[in-house]
Parts: structure tokens; sequence; C-alpha cells
């Protein structure tokens, strides 16, 4: 964006602190509007008409510099691009690489409904929430329009997520595209060959489109010649070679591209860039080295630029970390990391119930409170501050000791004499070599638990409730 | 206005697209008698019309548009502000516009990352065939600003006894697990190895409290095993560490071993004094802090006496997953301000990559939670997080990596050094993946 201080974006505000967007003052809300975490149409008095002026200038001056384009409709409808920085600590980086996974024109009906409901149902747990994948790509391998139609609207009907078409053939692109019209799909690809009949279209369909070309120069004509004939929404693949020079010339050209967008300002290429990991296929046969090598693709264009990728390997070896380093460059580094520190009831805890002990870095906590609460084991558990570090380090450097232990259920006022009738702590395994000092300080029974607390169930069977010494 | 691609422009009343066309052929300098009000709405291209059709069509509209956009201009109706200043009709084009792209390099980027060489051989006072040389980059990683002098390396962790890990990688090492020297043989020798490290685990007053003594002695059974540069690692005891990097430093004196590691807690002079004395080079270790990462180096050099080629910062490994956000940023930011002119922070980084096996998804043999779809066989899962794991923090400027499974010092071992740049292979046509058989 345009503007870096709240003051700027003040001056284009109603200023008349009205507190409709829920901020007190018209300062503060363009604040929020600088770090990205309010909408300026989340100001009612500014979309009246006699701002409108200054309400189309602040919309321009607020706009990222890496065009935010839409993909698909409705609730499973996808943003991509919209990002302001080259590093996410300089702010944060805004939504998350889309991950389209392929299908293809020549795959018997039943495997290709399968496979889409893999991608569609794919789900992992984290943190709180679900991590997914959100699209399908649709290849035409048959070379037929007609067939490919078919396997569109055999996709269309099995998901609502959104679709990419993929051809490099104007006349199959439009056959999907008449199945889909109103769906909003991403249309792949425009090249230097086809972008007649392509960007015809896109303009026909007013469908976002991906234009590919590796050579720099030809990508930026391709851009330029979409842009002046009003096509704005376009999506830039400058080729993802699988191996060896053509891979690092890849990868210098995402580096290329996004440098000239962010830092020097170029618009004619502030585009969103698609990656297609999917290559590593055209190179190794073996299913597991391929599915290998399409991750480590996925990881270097998820880390550096890729804003929507195509991918093939559906195995949770592959789709796991994929998914997982997305949550990891995506994660808002102005976000807490750590939960308030106290004892915590899970479930409906009685005097029997187990106490256990974690430290307040939101990612162990989190972990532990789903491993409990999806097992259904009622229990207190009790965040310790332990500046936000996890268990294994907060021992070794001495943020987790017993002399926190004790403050924490202190401060909280759980006396264990009233609330439990056991009288017994339990520690992470991973904090065992805390058991005589937290004995010491606190007079309770110290029981060890699980190095990982996916195995408390199993650890609970054996050792609970506790036997009478 | 613009909505969804669809012009609407007010215009008095209905007119047909035909007889637009002969009506405003011409230059249009007023316009009497014509009340704006109703609404005509010139929708550009109808999804699904003859292609030959819509083109002709669309040349039309688009006249048409650019002409009742002149009328409302000159009727005084506010056309640009209506478009948000953007007023430029879409039209076809039958050539595309040459361009050339070309972007700057980063200017900021003056100060080049410390080089440090680990290893000596010979001629340098010690034994090993061969030396690892880490650091002077100019650029983040595999930039095209600057060439980056030297790859990445991989130091394979060896332990001074048995110890659990996962099974993927348990099934490597049962063999040699009781033979600090017979391990370090094998990582050097099957995996490509290039580097070990000793991890002397057993001094740990809470495991066997072997003394340094015997430990050095262990670290001398590594250098005659192997002739690789290698890590010495205490037991991360900060109490009995000191008293064993010592020792095991003196046994190894010459070697310009890397001691792991200095830490702000614990007595880290007796570390850098012992890297001094016997010509080793310090690991100046800190926990995802970047000022503690400065201060550490701060003391390392101006209280210590230890000199710049003689420091390696290792800023914590966290696994996928695990909080790698914040070793990834951590490890980026210390890049960046080394590169940018921070002579506090322009050392060359290790991971201890090994990290990534403490990741529940590395080695359960299936979710705990009901509702994940199915995790798949944990046999594949374990190599691919330690190799993201390192991959993503080659990326942030990440040099040396400690790692465990040979799978993974394989794959992050060929995606390194073709980001690199020492890779040839055959080229590939991608031009046509999309109809490719798979």
């Amino acid at each position: 964006m345009k503007l870096n201080s709240p003051l700027q974006v003040y001056k284009y505000l109603p200023q008349i602190n009205c507190a409709e967007c829920g901020d007190a003052t018209c300062m503060a809300f363009a604040a929020h509007l600088i770090d990205r975490s309010k909408k300026l149409d989340d100001c009612p008095p500014i979309l009246k008409d006699e701002y409108k002026k200054k309400y189309v200038e602040l919309l321009s001056l607020l706009a990222p510099e890496i065009r935010e384009i839409t993909i698909g409709t409705g609730e499973h409808a996808r943003k991509i691009g919209g990002d302001d920085v080259l590093y996410r600590h300089q702010l944060t980086f805004f939504d998350p690489t889309a991950f389209a996974y392929d299908v293809w024109d020549t795959m018997p009906e039943p495997e290709l409904v399968e496979r889409v409901n893999k991608i569609a149902n794919f789900r992992k747990f984290y943190v709180g929430k679900f991590l997914k994948v959100d699209m399908v790509a649709v290849r035409c391998v048959s070379g037929d329009a007609i067939k490919f139609a078919g396997a569109v609207k055999k996709v269309s009907e099995t998901t609502k997520l959104p679709l990419i078409l993929c051809s490099f053939d104007p006349a199959v692109l439009k056959a999907g595209l008449e199945t889909v019209r109103d769906k909003n799909p991403l249309i792949y690809a425009a090249t230097e060959k086809n972008w007649g009949e392509v960007s015809e279209l896109a303009l026909n369909y007013k469908v976002p489109v991906v234009l590919f070309s590796p050579d720099l120069d030809k990508l930026k004509s391709l851009a330029l010649t979409f842009k002046e004939m009003g096509i704005k929404d376009l999506v830039l693949d400058p080729g993802t070679y699988p191996q060896g020079k053509q891979l690092k010339e890849s990868f210098e050209r995402f580096i290329k591209l996004r440098r000239a967008g962010i830092k020097e300002g170029q618009k004619d290429i502030a585009y969103p860039i698609m990656s297609v990991p999917l290559n590593a296929w055209l190179v190794y046969k073996d299913a597991v080295t391929a599915s290998y090598w399409e991750t480590v693709l996925a990881s270097v264009f998820t880390v550096r630029y890729g804003d929507i990728m195509i991918l093939h390997s559906l195995e949770p070896y592959a789709m796991l970390p994929e998914v997982h380093l997305r949550d990891t460059i995506y994660t808002d580094p102005r976000t807490p990391v750590k939960v308030a520190p106290g004892v915590n009831e899970v479930g409906s805890p009685t005097k029997d119930s187990p106490v256990i002990v974690t430290t307040n870095f939101a990612l162990t906590y989190y972990t532990v409170e789903s491993d409990l609460s999806s097992n259904k084991i009622n229990c207190y558990l009790a965040a310790v501050d332990s500046d936000g570090i996890g268990v294994e380090a907060a021992v070794a450097g001495g943020q987790l000791t017993a002399a926190k232990i004790k403050d924490t259920f202190q401060k909280a006022n759980f006396e264990f004499k009233e609330k439990t009738s056991h009288n017994t702590l339990i520690l992470p395994g991973l904090a065992a070599r805390l058991q005589g000092d937290v004995e010491d300080v606190t007079g309770l029974r110290v029981m060890i638990g699980p190095p990982d607390s996916g195995r408390i169930p199993g650890w609970m069977e054996k050792n609970w409730p506790p036997k009478p010494k | 206005m613009i909505n969804n691609g669809k012009w609407d422009v007010i215009m008095a009343k209905k007119i047909k697209l035909s007889e637009l066309g002969s009506l405003f052929g011409g230059e249009i300098q007023a316009l009497e008698g014509v009340k704006i009000e109703g609404d005509v709405e010139i929708d550009l291209g109808q999804p699904g019309m003859n292609p030959q059709m819509a083109y002709a069509l669309g040349h039309e509209t688009t006249q048409i548009a650019l002409h009742l956009m002149n009328i409302s201009r000159i009727l005084g109706y506010p056309v640009d502000q209506m478009l948000g200043g953007q007023a430029a009709a879409p039209k076809r084009l039958t050539k595309l516009i040459e361009s050339r792209f070309s972007v700057g390099k980063v200017e900021e980027w003056k100060t080049p990352i410390q080089q440090v060489i680990l290893g000596a051989t010979s001629s340098d006072g010690g034994t090993r065939k061969s030396t690892v040389t880490l650091g002077g980059e100019s650029a983040l990683p595999y930039y095209f600003d600057a060439p980056m002098p030297h790859r990445n390396y991989i130091t394979m962790d060896v332990f001074d006894m048995p110890i659990n890990m996962a099974k993927a990688v348990k099934s490597n090492y049962e063999d040699v697990m009781n033979s600090p020297a017979e391990w370090a043989k094998k990582v050097v020798r099957d995996f490509g190895a290039d580097m070990v490290t000793i991890h002397l685990i057993s001094t740990d007053p809470n495991i066997k409290d072997t003394s340094p003594a015997e430990a050095a002695k262990t670290v001398e059974e590594v250098l005659q095993a192997v002739d690789v540069p290698i890590v010495i690692g205490g037991s991360g005891n900060p109490e009995k560490d000191p008293a064993v990097l010592e020792k095991a430093a003196e046994a190894a004196e010459g070697e310009r071993c890397l001691l792991a590691s200095a830490s702000l807690n614990l007595d880290y002079a007796r570390i850098a004094e012992a890297a001094k004395k016997y010509n080793h080079v310090v690991l100046s270790w800190t926990q995802l802090e970047i000022n503690a990462q400065k201060e550490l180096n701060r003391k390392l050099m101006k209280q210590c006496g230890v000199a710049r080629e003689n420091i390696l910062m290792d800023p914590t490994t966290a696994a996928l997953g695990y909080g790698l956000d914040y070793a990834y940023t951590n490890m980026e930011r210390i890049r960046l301000a080394g590169l940018s002119g921070d002579t506090e922070l322009n050392f060359p980084m290790s991971s201890g990559t090994t990290n990534a096996w403490g990741a529940r998804e590395a080695w359960m043999t299936s979710s705990p939670l009901k509702d994940d779809s199915d995790w798949g066989p944990r046999e594949y899962r374990g190599p691919i997080w330690e190799i993201v794991t390192g991959l993503t923090l080659s990326l942030a400027g990440n040099d040396l990596f400690m790692m465990m499974h040979p799978t993974a010092v394989q794959v992050l071992k060929e995606i390194t050094q073709t980001l690199y740049g020492s890779k040839e292979t055959e080229p590939v046509n991608i031009d046509n993946w999309v109809s490719a058989v798979i």
C-alpha cells in the first residue's frame, strides 16, 4: 500500500469519531487500516455519497502492492495475492498460498469422484483449527474438448471448491468454461501462442487467467497486453522447472517478479505468482521419489512467493508437510503466541480427575488441550508461564521450574487438598528431570506423563487412578 | 460504475445498439435535450456467445461504451470519478505489447557474512583430510544478487551411547549404536555426511555422569575413525557441559572442531577459553531471540576475545508445525541484519534439524485425533519432516545442518545444491505439462 502512517490515512476519513466501525476514534480506525486488520468498508459513513471521492482515492492508496484476485464463488471462494512485504516479519503475508490438486479428463469417473472427494475432505487439526486444501485443477490430457467439459462437469457436481481449468487449447478451455460459467474458475493458460483467443475467453466469461512464460520479458508483455485489453485478474506462471540449473533459474524468476512488484512498485507485473510443483512428476516416475520432490518444490515456492500452486500427490506424507509449511509462513507474526497462565478445566473434572501441567506456549497448550478434549479426558490443565516457550526448551532454559509450577497453582487459588482426592500432579515426560524439585517445593505426589500428549490416553489406562503408596 | 465488468452508462432512453454506432460515429461536441435518467446496461461479452459474434460485437460495444462515456463527460457527469479515474475501455489487440523486464539488486546488502573454516588439515596443524568453509554470502541464499561462495553442509549425529529415537531413524543405526567410532564411519561412508557430530550425552549427571576425561576419549576415537571435520556436542547440562567441552577440546587440539555450545545460561567464557587455547570454533547458541544472539556474540568477541572467524551461531531450530515460524523468521531477520551491516550478527548459522523428529507427525503411527485425515505410513512422514524443516531454514540463511536420517540428508543435499547451482541435469521441457500422463 502507498500509505504508511495512520495520520496519512486519517486525512481521508470522515474524522467524526462516530465509532460505528468499532473503534472509538477515526485515528484508531486508521491504525487498523494501516496494519490491515480492518477494511475501509468497515466505516459506514465513508460509503456515503458525500465521501465518495475520498473513498475512491483512499481505496486505491490502501490497495496491496500485489493485486488480490478471487477464484471461485461463495463460501469456498479463495483470494490470492494481496501482499505488501517481502519478509513476513515486516508485517505479515496475506492470502495463504492456494493449493490446487489435479485431476485429469482421462480418469474413469469413479476414480475422478474419489480423488475429488479426497482433495475436498482432507483435513489436519492444528492449533484450534483444521488445515485444508483449496482447489481442484482439471487437466486436459485427452485433447478432446467434449471429454474435458464432461470431466469439469463431474468435478463441479462433486465439490464446491474453486476450479482451475488447464489446457493450452482455447477450444478446450471454452468448453470447460461453458460448463462452469458461473463458478468463476481460473483458466490456465495464455501463452505467447494462444493469447489472442484466451484473452477473448477471459473477457467474455469474466474469469481470472494465468499467463505462462518462463521468459520474463514475454511474461511482462503478456501482462501489459492483457491489462490494456481490460483484463486485470491475472496470475503469472514464470515456469517451475523441476531440476538442475533450470530450477535455480525458476527460483530466481520468482524472486525477481516479487521484488519488482513490492520493492520497486512495478505495477505491470504486480500479480499473484503460480508455481507448478507437479512438474516433479515429469522427471521422477517412482511415486515416493516424485512425491518427495514435489513436496520439496512446494516448500521452496511456499517460502519464496508462490501465491497459488498446482500439485499432484495426495499422499499424506506430501500433504501434511505442505499444509504445515504454508501455515508456518502465513501465520501472522504479530499475534501473541502465549495463552494466559492459569489452571483450566478440560471437560468437567471431579475430585478424582488428574491435574496435568504444561507450558503457556500457545502451540503446546492447544495441542495438549485438543488431545485431552478429543479423547474426552476430564481434567485440570495448568498452563505455566514459561515465557511462551515449549516444555523441552523451557526446562533446559530455566523458564519451567518447580517454583513457577507452584506459583501457577497459588495464583489460581487451586488447593489440591480441596479440589482433588489424590494430591497428585502430572508433569510432561519432557520435564521428568523436575520431578524431585516439584515434589520438594509443592509437597505433592508427582507423576511423569508421556513425552507426547497424544499418548496421554494410553498412559491414563495404565497409570490412572494412581495406586495408593 | 464498474460492477463485475458491466458498464452501466446513464442515458436518456433506450437505444438499439445498432443505432448507436451510426448515431455517434463522428465527433460529438455537445448534446442537447438529453436528460440523464434511466440506465442502459452494456454488457461486454456475453458468455456462451459465438466467438466470432462476440468478437465483432465486442468491438462495437467497446466503441459504444467509449462514446457513451464521452457523452456523459460532455454533460458534466463525473465519469472518471465513477470509474475510479481509470476510464480506459477494454479493446482488442492483435499484437503483443513489446516489453522488457528488469529488476535491480538489493543495495543495502553491503556487509558479507563472516567466513568460518571447520576442520584443519596437516598443513594447518590438524589431521583432517578436508575442511568445510561456511559463510561468505553477500545476499540471501541462492539469490541472483551475488553468487553464494560455499554450498550448505551437513553434519550427521552420532551419540556416545544408545538412545531412544524414532523407529525410521533407528533402523539405520542399530548395528553401530554401541560404538561411536563405527557409527561415525557409517554416516560418512554410507550416508555422505560432510561432517560428524559426536553428542556426549552420557556425561549428563542424570544419565550416566560419564567423566569429562572418558568423554574426551570418545572424541579421540571419533577423530581417528573419520577424517572429516567434527562437531563436539555436550549433553545440554549447563553445569557439566563447560568441563566436558573443555576436556574434549584439549583432546582434539588443533582440529578446529565446532564446540557445541556456548550459551547465556552456562559458563560460556570457559568454553570460549577452551576454543581459543586449543584452536576450535565456538557455536553461539541462543533460543529464538535475536537480541540474545547479539548479546552472546558480543560477549564472546568483546569479553572473551574470540576471533570473528571462530564463531558460528545456532539461533535454535523448532520443528515444522512446532514453532518453525519463529525459527524461520528469527534466522531470516538475523541474516538480513548481518547483510545490512550488523557486525554482531553476520556469522554463519547452524541448525539442529534433527529436532524435526520431535514433531509427532514425524514418528507417531497415526493421528491421535479422530477428525484428521489418514496420516499414512510414518516411515515416509519422518524423513520429509526433517527435509522440509531444514529446507525452510536453508532459505532463511542457514549454512550447516545437523541431521539424522540418511534419506533426509540425500534430499536436502540435492535441493540445496540445486539452488546453489552445482547440479547439472538434462534440460526438461515443461511446455506441455498440462497434458502429461502421470
